[in-house]
């Protein structure tokens, strides 16, 4: 029997940084789960509405409990793993394409007071932990002894490779004005009015930055590695239930986060005309996350020479001289 | 007279499955009506009932508005198998391999006169077809027709919810002789 007071001890005695990170990893979870049922709900409506259709309707009143009932369902599926796969190795793969998007999330800053973690290497973090999903999913593809997995697995390496380096570029530009890996710094520096904000300045590296955000977040219309008239389901073909469940959940993190960075970088973070808050941050989130959707219902997908044309042929190019004309002017 | 001897039987697909972990009677409740309205269907047609299938998803009948129109390419991820077609014997141990290959809660809609018994293409002495899709695989739900309407595999669906969770969950359609 522990006295009472021992406990209380024993409580003080945690760091305060390490209690503030583990609120809000839990803080985290929850912010993802609701954000991935809204997405999924959204996702199925937009893509009703595009096809003039209605899309999710008679499961709840106008299909709102449909998320609830794909979740618990997959819940509820045989877990499965394929004969000669490396059973550890396969269930590792969707925690570790799932738990590098928790932290994340704890260097955005969602508004003047609302920001987990503050730390001066924020946007390095973002980028190195986002980084690890393409090992998840190699991982997946080679694990499931599967050919269309490894096909999958071998396109979205070689896809997130050739991507991340114009991605870097792109957010060169707007780390030299600023001068600052920060990302709370980066939204303090812009202003109130659109005019004031960083995409005035540079649009061409919001462009890049957004069709690369698009292409390592594995959505149409790049989303080869799970190309699914060609490759059955890409690098999740084998994974059943939970599984598949956490890899669709990563996949709207990596989506959220990838808002999140675009509206800190570009679209003045919580600033917004009136009163700035957390409120004019999830409204930009909110609307980079339809024309997302809008994008993948609207376009077909890219050929797998086309898209890495794409990338090495017109964004690297575009991103490296958008990034020295900023050093240019910077330095005059 | 070669012809005679070519009638091989197919074996009955295996349908053995996992007890559920979890498996008290108001969980299995909670989770079979979501099951119901989340049945996610097999990319796969046979035939010409596949294009009834394709309807079946497509902006005017709109399975989406039943939670039924993510068609999985995986076998793994659908829950769902909708026979649309006939079922020739070269393609049989292949529509057996694919139903062994879902994951455990599944059903199985036979659609139109070919699945359900061989349809047009019953005579004697055929040698290229499988008389009937329960001779292979276990059917949940049959729907006559050649081809049902789109309307008929809406109403299939919805007697595999039927089945799923034992009530039905829309208003019956008005019928021809209640006019």
């Amino acid at each position: 029997m522990i006295e009472p007071i021992l406990i209380l001890q024993m409580i003080e005695a945690i760091p305060i940084q390490l209690m503030i990170i583990f609120a809000g990893l839990l803080a985290t979870v929850s912010f993802i789960g609701l954000n991935a049922i809204l997405l999924v709900y959204l996702e199925r409506k937009v893509a009703g509405f595009i096809h003039r259709r209605p899309g999710p309707y008679e499961v709840g009143p106008h299909g709102i409990l449909q998320p609830f009932a794909d979740g618990l369902k997959l819940v509820g599926k045989q877990i499965f793993t394929p004969t000669g796969a490396d059973s550890f190795l396969y269930w590792l793969a969707p925690m570790i394409s799932m738990a590098p998007a928790l932290v994340c999330f704890l260097v955005i800053p969602f508004g003047p007071h609302l920001q987990i973690f503050n730390t001066n290497v924020g946007m390095v973090l973002i980028l190195a932990f986002t980084g690890i999903n393409v090992l998840a999913l190699c991982i997946a593809g080679w694990t499931s002894q599967n050919k269309y997995s490894l096909l999958g697995a071998a396109r979205d390496i070689s896809q997130s490779v050739a991507y991340e380096i114009p991605l870097l570029l792109s957010i060169l530009p707007i780390i030299f004005m600023t001068g600052t890996f920060n990302l709370f710094d980066i939204a303090m520096k812009q202003g109130s009015w659109p005019w004031q904000w960083f995409i005035v300045y540079q649009p061409l590296a919001f462009i890049i930055f957004f069709i690369c955000a698009l292409a390592e977040t594995n959505r149409a219309p790049f989303d080869l590695p799970e190309a699914e008239s060609e490759l059955t389901a890409g690098f999740h073909t084998e994974y059943s239930g939970m599984g598949f469940a956490l890899f669709f959940l990563s996949e709207y993190a990596y989506m959220v986060i990838a808002a999140c960075v675009t509206a800190v970088l570009f679209l003045g973070g919580f600033h917004g005309p009136g009163v700035s808050g957390w409120w004019w941050f999830l409204a930009k989130v909110y609307i980079l996350l339809l024309i997302m959707i809008w994008i993948r219902w609207t376009f077909p997908r890219v050929r797998f020479d086309q898209l890495l044309n794409i990338c090495w042929k017109w964004l690297i190019p575009l991103a490296v001289i958008n990034l020295l004309v900023t050093l240019l002017v910077i330095a005059l | 007279m070669a012809q005679e001897n070519q009638n091989v039987a197919f074996p009955f697909a295996d349908t053995s499955t996992d007890d559920p972990i979890i498996n008290s009677a108001p969980v299995q409740k909670i989770i079979n009506v979501c099951r119901a309205m989340s049945l996610w269907p097999l990319t796969f047609g046979l035939a010409c009932c596949a294009i009834e299938m394709m309807a079946f998803g497509m902006a005017r009948f709109d399975a989406a508005r039943f939670g039924a129109e993510v068609f999985r390419p995986s076998p793994r991820q659908s829950d769902l198998m909708i026979v649309a077609g006939t079922i020739s014997r070269k393609m049989a141990p292949l529509v057996t391999r694919l139903y062994e290959q879902m994951p455990a809660p599944k059903w199985v809609i036979a659609m139109g006169n070919c699945a359900i018994s061989g349809g047009p293409f019953v005579f004697k002495d055929q040698y290229g077809i499988v008389e009937g899709v329960d001779m292979i695989i276990p059917v949940d739900v049959y729907i006559p027709g050649c081809p049902p309407r789109p309307e008929g595999l809406l109403e299939g669906l919805f007697q595999v919810q039927k089945k799923i969770t034992g009530r039905r969950w829309w208003p019956m359609p008005r019928m021809a002789e209640d006019r």
